[in-house]
């Protein structure tokens, strides 16, 4: 529950911070941190347009989106505290249930019946195909390491200790900022701040969203990052106690909202066609961090 | 023990009978007599589930010595999956048959096959005797043939028949060897005597005989390689028998093995790895060549493949289990494998049966040429939508309840593992994954290019949905994808007797107990909460939007506002990037026309996906075998006397040769002397 609420507290800010931190890097001044749940907020308020092509397909896919996120934020524990529901591989669950939000977003897209829209559904469907294994691998090498399935005892169980777990942990975080990063279809897979339809992936798919769908839809993108945001904080807290674990939260997910800024910032969007190597690396990252685990356990007999 | 007799005359019955009924009557008396037989089958099986085998042993004669039939739990859950699937699919068939109603005798023809059909695999699944099971065993092949090429006017229906049927006669041959072995062994075809045989041999034996059956199976059940029948034979046929193929007739293969691994005992380390590496390329191979398809029903039938692949996943793990001695493993691998058989029959069903009425709403299955038929024919495109997401193992529904039993057995079997074992997991997991993420980008694809958007093609006849009658049997399997999602643990102990056979250990009550139940009630709890959390956000959204202004407007493409349904994204434009990623597995054979010239006339592209494997072994072989006996083709000229001359030649050499082998010893004997 408490990760539940701070996960939520976290996403309100987040994308405001990213969008701050790029304002800052590229010499303006910026909206303010709050600005994308305004944004949120004001779309709520709006009526929508949808296209004649489109069936009850194209009414249901953002709730389902937007409900994969949150049901996958109740699986997110936080230190000792589990997460609302917990059990033994639940972070398949994790997995396949944000999986299920992008089957729909994928149909909706092809709802419509446009061509950019078909573009981007592809395309999306091919990238989140191939940064599956990666995570998938990743919490394999923390079942190894800690002899735990699932997300609550895996975290709580993962002590840092010597200096190979130190750089099990840099990786691990690298492999889920980009996992966020392909997730949300930002830098440098995917550029969501150029003009609508050259933005290749996502942006691209929800052109004919409107109003609610479309506030739905955002806030479901800002909780996507403060969710794996989450995830990242659990490979640090560990066993720390509330009063200092929940500041240390916040300040993490800070960090790593600047970070993305600032990635986002400096690096250049890659061709598309070299999207699928470079998402592919991020498994051979985790097979790292799955040897790492190796040399740990002393298994490499 | 009437029923058995009962059971055959029923069959025997309605064989007799069909040929003089009207057109209308057939159908409904075949079906009839597929629901009594399910109705008797259906209850001596779930006493067997229930933990009550039956046995009953025949005299038999002469040749095949006594027949046994045993129906234990294995047997059970097999024999309710074929019911389920035979009375689901034969109501469909009674509706889709409809448009065929002038063709009578071709109809009593099908009639007869399909009653025969279902007899043989439910034969197939309690005869444990190796003679009378091969006869069952070629009752099915014929009687599927005979069913695929219902349409055999169309020359594309009468090659894949022949080639299913070839190919299930290369099965025969291995199950030929595997059972003559057995025979010469043992003395006898009971799988008993041969069970207590293999008991006390160990090692390489029991291998060696256990693959030989497995090639067999595997022929059926189609596993990479041995895969190539299935694209061919489940397009050319109607429908229901598509279902019924791909939903039941394939896992007989899987119950073999099941069966053979059970009866031999092999090594099951050794087994288990072989079939999990097996499984894991079957799975991606299937899922990779489905993507490429054009055809919605060759799509279906290279996605049987990739679910074959994770059936056998299943059973690798669980062999491997068994191997090494980790109970819970074994538990989870069979457990998964037994109810992935029934998920996959479930959904693969309804997939094949939703395309009949696709096909019979259009006359096409090429999905390049379909579109926009979600606002034609909602219900259908609905039982797709549902039947799609549970393939691609996606939650709350059943396909994501076995593969999430397979990962846990993954999983688990990852804490106490190896170096050898963590690469066979690394490599499971990957493709696991891999094949996950495949099969939902191929079911958006399918499912957005063929319902969804505009209809890309106008037909001159009117596209219309199916009758009521014939959506009902697709409700009803609907509805137990839901449920299964829903309360997997009510499903899950049914698998408790089966999984304990397989295990050979009734320790399997107790882990389901205490590790794979309480998992089971937190997911149902969470597929309750995900749906409870949808619709109150759509509630709110309800709610909400109904003070608002909802506009109608054509889709946004940039400020043109005159789309054509050719400029939307086409199945092909789709896959494109996965195509370009993964080119060097896969083959497609391209004609293209380029538009050239100050005045161009037409251009055009044509592709048609290919399967490299299959240009490999089986393709350039034939070809090679086929130039190499040409040469002799000069034997064969039609002149009688030549023909005469070579049985004399024939006689001669069979009588010289052992004479010139004696004098050939005489000789080197002689040569020794020196």
């Amino acid at each position: 529950m408490l990760s539940f609420i701070l996960i939520l507290i976290a996403g309100a800010f987040f994308t405001g911070i990213i969008i701050r931190t790029k304002s800052v890097a590229s010499g303006r001044k910026g909206p303010g941190i709050l600005q994308p749940i305004n944004d949120v907020v004001r779309l709520f308020k709006k009526g929508a347009v949808y296209s004649g092509t489109t069936s009850f397909i194209f009414q249901m896919a953002p709730t389902i989106y937007f409900s994969s996120v949150v049901m996958a934020m109740m699986l997110i524990p936080f230190g000792q505290s589990k997460g609302l529901i917990s059990f033994n591989g639940d972070f398949v669950f994790f997995a396949y249930v944000l999986a299920l939000g992008k089957f729909f977003s994928i149909i909706s897209a092809m709802d419509t019946g446009s061509s950019f829209e078909g573009m981007g559904a592809s395309r999306e469907s091919l990238y989140s195909l191939l940064a599956e294994p990666a995570f998938f691998i990743l919490m394999g090498s923390f079942a190894l390491l800690t002899g735990y399935t699932s997300f609550q005892e895996m975290f709580a169980a993962l002590h840092l200790g010597s200096y190979i777990s130190y750089a099990i942990a840099i990786l691990a975080t690298f492999v889920l900022v980009m996992i966020a990063m392909i997730e949300n279809s930002r830098m440098p897979i995917d550029d969501p701040k150029t003009h609508l339809e050259l933005t290749m992936i996502h942006e691209v798919m929800i052109l004919d969203n409107s109003g609610f769908d479309l506030g739905l839809i955002l806030s479901a993108g800002y909780l996507k990052f403060a969710l794996y945001g989450a995830i990242i904080v659990n490979l640090f807290i560990g066993m720390v106690p509330y009063p200092y674990a929940i500041p240390l939260f916040f300040v993490i997910q800070f960090l790593l909202a600047i970070i993305i800024g600032l990635i986002e910032s400096f690096i250049a969007r890659f061709r598309m066609s070299h999207n699928p190597q470079f998402i592919f690396a991020l498994t051979s990252v985790s097979l790292l961090i799955f040897f790492g685990v190796l040399l740990v356990l002393g298994k490499f007999i | 023990m009437t029923m058995i007799p009962a059971f055959l005359a029923i069959g025997f019955f309605v064989i007799l009978t069909i040929p003089f009924l009207g057109v209308k009557y057939k159908g409904i008396l075949v079906y009839m007599a597929i629901v009594v037989n399910a109705g008797l089958t259906g209850y001596l099986a779930i006493q067997a589930l229930m933990g009550l085998p039956f046995e009953i042993i025949f005299p038999g004669n002469m040749v095949t010595g006594a027949i046994a039939l045993r129906l234990d739990a294995l047997s059970a859950w097999f024999i309710l999956i074929i019911n389920f699937i035979f009375i689901t699919g034969g109501f469909y068939g009674l509706f889709y048959m409809k448009a065929y109603q002038n063709q009578s005798k071709n109809l009593s023809l099908h009639g007869i096959a399909f009653v025969l059909l279902y007899s043989a695999l439910i034969s197939l699944t309690v005869i444990q005797n190796g003679m009378v099971f091969l006869i069952a065993w070629e009752i099915m092949a014929l009687t599927a043939f005979i069913s695929v090429i219902f349409e055999h006017e169309k020359m594309a229906t009468i090659k894949a028949g022949f080639n299913y049927l070839l190919q299930s006669h290369v099965a025969i041959i291995f199950l030929m060897l595997g059972f003559m072995w057995a025979a010469y062994k043992t003395g006898s075809y009971d799988f008993q005597v041969l069970s207590n045989y293999t008991a006390g041999e160990k090692g390489a034996a029991t291998v060696i005989l256990f693959t030989t059956f497995f090639v067999g199976f595997a022929l059926k059940a189609g596993f990479v390689p041995f895969h190539t029948w299935l694209p061919y034979a489940h397009p050319a046929a109607p429908a229901h028998i598509s279902g019924i193929m791909s939903g039941v007739m394939i896992k007989i293969g899987i119950f073999g093995i099941l069966r053979m691994m059970l009866v031999i005992k092999p090594d099951f380390a050794i087994i288990g790895y072989i079939i999990l590496v097996v499984s894991v390329i079957s799975g991606l191979y299937g899922v990779m060549l489905a993507i490429v398809q054009h055809n919605l029903k060759r799509l279906l039938a290279y996605h049987s493949i990739e679910n074959i692949g994770i059936i056998g996943m299943g059973i690798g793990l669980g062999s491997i289990g068994l191997g090494t001695g980790n109970l819970v493993l074994a538990t989870l691998g069979f457990a998964a494998a037994l109810l992935h058989v029934w998920n996959h029959a479930l959904f693969k069903s309804l997939l094949f049966f939703t395309a009949g009425n696709v096909y019979q709403a259009t006359h096409t299955l090429n999905i390049e040429q379909l579109g926009g038929l979600i606002k034609k024919m909602p219900q259908t495109a609905f039982l797709f939508l549902i039947a799609a997401i549970a393939i691609s193992g996606l939650p709350p529904f059943n396909g994501f309840i076995s593969e999430f039993i397979l990962y846990s057995g993954l999983y688990h079997w990852l804490l106490d593992a190896r170096l050898l074992s963590l690469v066979a997991i690394v490599f499971a997991i990957l493709g696991l994954v891999m094949i996950g993420g495949l099969a939902m980008l191929c079911f958006t694809k399918a499912f957005g290019v063929v319902f969804l958007g505009n209809a890309r093609q106008t037909f001159k006849h009117e596209v219309h949905e199916v009758s009521f009658q014939q959506l009902i049997p697709l409700y009803l399997i609907a509805f137990f994808i839901v449920a299964i999602g829903f309360f997997p643990g009510f499903f899950l102990k049914l698998l408790i007797e089966p999984v304990s056979l397989l295990a050979g250990n009734s320790g399997v009550a107790g882990i389901f107990e205490t590790n794979t139940m309480q998992t089971m009630q937190q997911i149902s709890w969470a597929a309750w909460g995900f749906i409870a959390l949808i619709s109150v956000i759509f509630m709110v959204r309800k709610l909400v939007s109904r003070k608002h202004t909802i506009a109608i407007e054509s889709t946004w493409g940039c400020g043109y506002v005159k789309p054509t349904a050719n400029m939307q994204y086409t199945a092909s434009s789709f896959i494109r990037s996965y195509t370009k990623l993964f080119k060097p597995l896969l083959l497609s054979y391209k004609k293209e026309k380029n538009i050239q010239g100050i005045f161009p006339t037409d251009g055009f592209f044509e592709s048609h996906p290919y399967d490299k494997l299959e240009k490999w072994l089986y393709d350039t072989p034939i070809m090679e075998f086929k130039s190499f006996m040409s040469r002799f083709i000069f034997l064969q000229n039609g002149r009688l006397q030549f023909y005469i001359l070579y049985g004399i030649i024939f006689i001669i050499s069979i009588i010289c040769i052992p004479i010139v082998y004696d004098m050939f010893i005489h000789l080197i004997g002689y040569f020794k002397q020196l």
